[in-house]
């Protein structure tokens, strides 16, 4: 049943190279992935049954489920515009391309063997290399290329340490399996040694595709000159997704045992991706780069939420859906605003609110609400991560991560506010908002300002399991 | 079989050396394709002939030996490259950075807690010299086409761990593995084909526009 999820948009994905018409094909994204929405959310509901060996859903799956094909859905109806403004482009590679990300997401998330999540994650990266390229450029295409090469790399490395993870199950006697509940029954058996080295690997391998510093230096390029739909998906989809894939290693540690060793590595490379991120965002002249960095600074602190535990656990899940949809909004209105100008340059980007009420407004809103202002979504996961590590008496972490924040607080605020407000730069286009260009990031908005006022019941539970199920001890 | 394990392996470590050394690309491709071909033939060796290790020798000889080589041999006659010139770091030091990884790899295979059946083969420091072979020709050439080489040897390298523990993954995994190698090579090919058409070159430095 739930191989559905997985199967149907790769089914359209084939169904998209036979149809021959550029419409069709365009709306095909947004019908499949309502579907697809409506299906994540009835398995993460448990109406339907998502129980399996090798494919299945937990608390922490379902989660990151349903946000990423809402986002997806967001960005299918905002594509369905998108690709009716570069008619000479067409839409042949872009809309299976799309497809095969959804698929291979939807695989990633509900793998329950550490191979065939592996597999997914190489995936993720090969299907979603052509849409970074869809411009066509000298600049996309060196972009495309370090995203390839860099991930690839990366990727390969977490394979080497899930084959380490399967040899620290040689020596206990038991037939080796890559089986993730196979390995958390049996992980206080592990061999503590190989386990480590198994973990660390991970972390590097899915840290590359998360993007958490050292490992982020081709996420300002890909983010930068990928089409603005497809940065939505890297920074809100992909990277969650990677995430799941680190916290599979986490929940392995901790069933062996050994959480807080890997909870140490994720808070250095938490702290060091902010520290990055505060550094290259100050002065940063270029929006899209801007927002990339943004994505490096939030991945931080995701890794330092789940390494504090507690109740700062629970707030990076928060922070997960808040950080996937307020990403969406802002790199769907930084596309427009880009277009707007042709440029994501300062030097040409001024006055984005006169010209573009909407999107410059979303976008503006959009800064407001990933920077932690209330009364949005972030603010809310934000404050609880921060209480968190207060709470847990990391009194230097917690001024050191205060610290960073504002840092970049302000050094977002120079670029974005001089990019919206003021007088419009003279090269005033024919670029104006659209009402399909412009749903989807209010649509996203809107829900992040509603999760910041207010959590419905159900999602606060499924957060409280998806933290728990990270909290498991042996 | 188990007699054909350890000369396996060395001459996968002979091979890495060559490719270190070489700057004639078509012998390069040539001989990685060899390496993999080799590498193809470690599961028969070790594991006997059963079902699952000739279905992942087959598959694997196939991508590896014949269709990942004919793939890059095509990419290269597309763009019209014959020799790799001007390395960002030399031939010889390369070669020399090569030799101390493997014997790297050679004295820090001693000290992993291995279990007992794995202290004698050549199999992880094999793995680790392939790998770290692998990453030099990742970062110390300039064509694009070098760099998807130190991909594959780095891949080959993890191979070698990954017949360790065939047990451990079904067929259908491996075969999803090596299918998204084959997948990704394509990708980068016709990536490489691009590069050459807007820039005439496929030197990845000019690839230098986007910094910071």
């Amino acid at each position: 049943m739930i191989a559905l999820l997985v199967a149907l948009p790769l089914v359209a994905a084939g169904c998209s190279f036979i149809i021959p018409w550029h419409q069709a094909r365009s709306w095909l994204l947004p019908a499949v992935s309502a579907v697809h929405l409506l299906l994540s959310t009835l398995f993460a509901l448990g109406y339907l049954p998502s129980e399996g060996t090798w494919i299945g859903l937990d608390a922490l799956s379902s989660l990151v489920l349903v946000v990423t094909s809402l986002l997806f859905f967001g960005c299918a109806l905002y594509a369905v515009g998108y690709l009716d403004l570069h008619p000479e482009r067409g839409n042949k590679v872009m809309v299976p391309c799309l497809l095969i990300f959804l698929g291979a997401m939807s695989l990633a998330v509900t793998a329950r063997h550490l191979g065939l999540l592996w597999i997914a994650v190489e995936a993720t990266t090969i299907a979603s290399a052509p849409l970074i390229y869809f411009n066509r450029n000298r600049l996309t295409i060196e972009a495309t290329w370090k995203y390839l090469l860099i991930c690839s790399v990366g990727i390969a490395l977490a394979m080497l340490g899930l084959l380490f993870v399967a040899y620290s199950a040689l020596g206990s006697g038991v037939p080796v399996s890559l089986q993730f509940d196979k390995l958390l029954s049996q992980a206080t058996t592990l061999s503590k040694p190989w386990l480590h080295t198994g973990f660390v690997f991970m972390l590097v391998g899915f840290g590359t595709k998360m993007g958490l510093a050292p490992l982020h230096t081709w996420k300002p390029d890909a983010y930068g000159e990928a089409p603005g739909l497809v940065g939505a998906l890297l920074a809100g989809g992909l990277t969650s997704v990677a995430f799941l894939a680190i916290l599979r290693g986490v929940q392995l540690m901790t069933a062996a045992g050994d959480g807080a060793l890997a909870r140490q590595e994720l808070l250095g490379m938490g702290i060091l991706s902010l520290l990055v991120a505060a550094v290259f965002m100050v002065g940063q002249p270029d929006i899209k780069r801007l927002l990339a960095y943004s994505s490096v600074e939030h991945m931080g602190l995701l890794a330092i939420g789940v390494s504090i535990g507690g109740l700062a656990t629970f707030g990076a899940m928060l922070h997960l859906v808040n950080n996937a949809l307020t990403k969406g909004g802002l790199f769907l209105a930084a596309g427009n605003i880009q277009r707007a100008f042709a440029s994501k340059h300062l030097s040409e980007v001024r006055g984005a609110l006169s010209v573009l009420p909407v999107s410059g407004t979303l976008f503006l809103a959009g800064f407001l609400a990933i920077t932690g202002s209330p009364p949005f979504g972030p603010f809310m996961s934000e404050f609880t991560i921060l209480r968190g590590i207060f709470g847990s008496d990391r009194l230097v972490v917690g001024l050191l991560v205060l610290l960073l924040l504002a840092t970049v607080f302000i050094g977002m605020g120079a670029t974005v506010l001089a990019a919206t407000q003021g007088e419009a730069s003279e090269a005033t286009p024919g670029f104006r908002d659209s009402p399909l260009l412009c749903i989807s990031p209010l649509c996203f908005m809107l829900l992040i300002l509603l999760i910041g006022v207010y959590i419905p019941e159900p999602m606060q539970n499924a957060l409280h399991q998806a933290a728990a199920l990270l909290e498991v001890q042996p | 079989m188990t007699d054909l394990t350890n000369p396996l392996l060395l001459a996968v470590i002979l091979i890495n050396f060559f490719t270190l050394g070489s700057a004639r690309l078509g012998a390069c491709i040539r001989v990685v394709s060899v390496q993999g071909a080799l590498l193809a033939l470690l599961p028969l060796t070790t594991h006997g002939f059963s079902f699952h290790s000739i279905l992942l020798t087959t598959g694997a000889f196939c991508l590896k030996g014949v269709f990942i080589p004919w793939l890059l041999f095509r990419a290269i006659r597309e763009v019209r490259i014959r020799r790799e010139l001007e390395p960002t770091i030399g031939f010889v030091p390369t070669m020399i950075l090569g030799a101390l990884t493997t014997a790297g790899a050679f004295l820090f295979a001693d000290f992993l807690p291995l279990i007992s059946e794995h202290h004698e083969g050549l199999f992880v420091p094999t793995a680790l010299a392939t790998m770290f072979a692998g990453f030099l020709l990742l970062v110390s050439r300039r064509k694009a086409i070098t760099q998807v080489l130190g991909y594959l040897m780095l891949e080959n390298g993890i191979f070698v761990i990954g017949v360790l523990l065939s047990d451990a993954l079904p067929l259908m995994v491996e075969a999803g593995v090596l299918l998204d190698l084959l997948v990704a090579v394509f990708v980068m090919g016709i990536v490489m084909n691009h590069i050459s058409r807007e820039f005439s070159t496929i030197n990845t430095e000019r690839l230098s526009a986007l910094k910071e």
